[in-house]
């Protein structure tokens, strides 16, 4: 399981990285999106997988057999919620540009504006 | 006491920005909050560094969590002397805003989120754990991604894509290395990592940690615009309104290296031979091209946007030497350059108020149109470039001192160099602006009569302080010499975050 939830973490984050490469600007927000699912993903996995585990400690503190963190999933949630709004945002943003810019290629975006 | 103390700076730009959002339909209304919020904060920002001055570094678990499951604020006296300066320029910026920004966006909701802004950047100078600095870090990006493109001119926009973009990707990068540092070690408060790495070298791998080093390397040295990340800054700082620009240029790339600071002197501390080595490296690189860069402008603001990012390799410089005093020195240095690089913005608003634009070929002979604010400009600018007695001055020679007793002869080097080229770009603004006649061609405007009574205030309190650290150099810098001895040596700051109240 852990080496499928790798590989499904890689796939995401190379075609978010790819998807940010296109000159696109709607392929640059797909490309954000992907890679914070990834990373979400990535913080899901250094929890390390467990199944049929309670999130809670016993009295004596934390032990070491069967128990799972709810922290990630805390922080994911966290983390889940600000991208949504920052995407949010983004979207706005594109969709604001192209209407005045006329365009959706990154590269006749900053035309006008070379350093 | 202490525990409110180290709440105030966040929820008192929260309140304000909560005020100001329910005096939305008054502009009036939104200015008087806005204003009376901006020197609250500022008060409960010094009376915070008195108290850690007085009684050294204070620490609060909100929520009485205990401290490696909950979150802490903590404040040493980096942390304090960084908000005590958010909270000067969070003011001096307010003030210049209620005549520095077009009616129509100040009506729009500039105010509130100017204070949502600060309340992130406050945050993350407080916060002693990693996810919560992420969090800071998007309140005050997604703040400052509403400031870049209030307005909504054509420009704008297309600086606001490539800053939204390049800062998300880096938050990615940083929500990356956190888990895994996570996954490494099980705790994200900063305390808790330091002492869990520095005691055993066995049980974590060098060579994840050294990976993960520079995940953070990269994610905060774009957000600090450091070389080679540092393009979507010239490309967007001199877009939005002066203001905006005045208060991104002073806090903003700070809160970057702030937070490089922090984790390279508290987390990352097992392997400076290569780490720090890289930071040095990245140091030099960054002040040369921010330099050159700002040599081939034409454009008033475009040249400081260039500068910051040759300063910022001055500030991270001492963080690669890592002595204590070449910290030191960092600390000094990110002070001076705060306040004078947002008093330079200020003055180009200033400027381009008067001039109608901010393209040298058009301004000049400003210094017999405005003498008062030639004079208030050339103390920044020669405070930047680093001439005695300016605060400047003392700023790069703790450094040069610093690199010096290193034997890093290259980047001492690199940093003199830099200066001179930075006193040669600083004037030619002079010369280009304030000192030549004014060019006489068809069609232009001319200078404008207007009353800068709004403007010149903040410019004139910054200068004083610029003088007044210059004048006061050494105190300042004994005070900066305790604040890297307590980042170098950060067992205190160790002991009072996890052993709870002190």
């Amino acid at each position: 399981m852990q080496v499928v939830l790798a590989v499904v973490i890689g796939v995401l984050f190379s075609s978010g990285i790819y998807m940010m490469l296109r000159r696109n600007l709607l392929k640059l927000l797909i490309g954000l999106g992907l890679l914070s699912h990834s990373i979400n993903l990535l913080i899901f996995a250094s929890a390390r997988l467990m199944r049929g585990r309670p999130p809670i400690v016993d009295t004596e503190g934390i032990s070491t057999s069967g128990y799972a963190d709810p922290l990630p999933q805390a922080l994911i949630l966290t983390a889940i919620v600000i991208s949504f709004g920052v995407t949010a945002f983004a979207v706005g943003l594109a969709h604001r540009t192209h209407k005045l810019v006329g365009a959706d290629d990154l590269d006749r975006i900053s035309e006008t504006e070379r350093l | 006491m202490t525990d409110l103390l180290l709440v105030f700076p966040v929820l008192v730009p929260m309140l304000t920005a909560v005020l100001a959002l329910l005096a939305y339909r008054s502009l009036h209304g939104q200015r008087t909050v806005s204003m009376v919020g901006a020197a609250l904060v500022f008060a409960a920002d010094i009376a915070l560094l008195i108290e850690v001055v007085r009684n050294g570094i204070a620490a609060t678990r909100i929520g009485n969590w205990p401290a490696p499951y909950g979150i802490t604020f903590v404040a040493d006296e980096f942390s304090a002397l960084m908000l005590a300066l958010t909270g000067l320029i969070g003011f001096a910026v307010a003030l210049y805003s209620l005549a520095g920004i077009e009616r129509e966006s100040e009506a729009f909701g500039y105010h509130p989120v100017y204070h949502f802004l600060l309340m992130g950047v406050s945050g993350a100078f407080l916060t002693g754990d990693l996810f919560n600095l992420y969090v800071w870090f998007e309140v005050m990006l997604v703040a400052s991604f509403v400031l870049m493109a209030l307005g909504g001119e054509r420009r704008q926009m297309q600086g606001a894509i490539k800053y939204v973009a390049l800062n998300l990707i880096s938050s990615i990068l940083f929500l990356a290395a956190v888990g895994i540092l996570y996954g490494m070690a099980g705790t994200l408060n900063m305390a808790d990592l330091a002492s869990k790495f520095s005691v055993s070298d066995s049980e974590y791998s060098r060579s994840v940690l050294r990976t993960t080093s520079m995940l953070f390397i990269v994610a905060f040295g774009i957000k600090a615009a450091a070389f080679p990340l540092f393009f979507w800054l010239p490309a967007s700082y001199h877009l939005p309104a002066p203001a905006v620009s005045a208060l991104f240029a002073g806090l903003l790339t700070k809160v970057g290296v702030y937070a490089l600071i922090r984790v390279f002197t508290l987390i990352f501390v097992q392997d400076t031979g290569y780490t720090h080595t890289v930071i040095l490296v990245i140091a030099g690189l960054t002040m040369a091209t921010g330099v050159l860069g700002a040599v081939s402008q034409n454009e008033f603001r475009r040249i400081l946007s260039f500068h910051i990012v040759s300063q910022i390799g001055y500030m991270i410089m001492g963080l690669g030497l890592f002595t204590p005093l070449g910290l030191a020195a960092s600390v000094f240095y990110i002070a001076h350059h705060i306040i004078v690089k947002t008093n330079l913005f200020l003055v180009s608003g200033a400027v381009e108020r008067i001039g109608h634009s901010s393209d040298l070929k058009v301004l000049g002979g400003l210094y017999r149109a405005r003498p008062e604010l030639s004079m208030l400009f050339l103390v920044p600018a020669l405070s930047l470039a680093g001439l005695p007695p300016l605060s400047g001055f003392f700023a790069k020679l703790g450094l040069v001192k610093a690199g010096l007793i290193q034997e890093q002869y290259l980047i001492v080097g690199v940093a003199l160099a830099v200066s001179l080229l930075t006193l040669f770009s600083m004037m030619k603004i002079w010369n280009e602006a304030f000192w030549k006649a004014k060019p006489e061609r068809a069609g232009m405007l001319a200078y404008s009569d207007v009353h800068l009574r709004y403007q010149l205030t903040p410019i004139g309190l910054l200068a004083a302080v610029t003088l007044s650290i210059g004048i006061l150099a050494g105190p300042v810098f004994g005070f900066a010499e305790r604040a890297g001895n307590q980042l170098f040596q950060p067992a205190d700051y160790i002991r009072v975050v996890l052993g709870g109240v002190r």
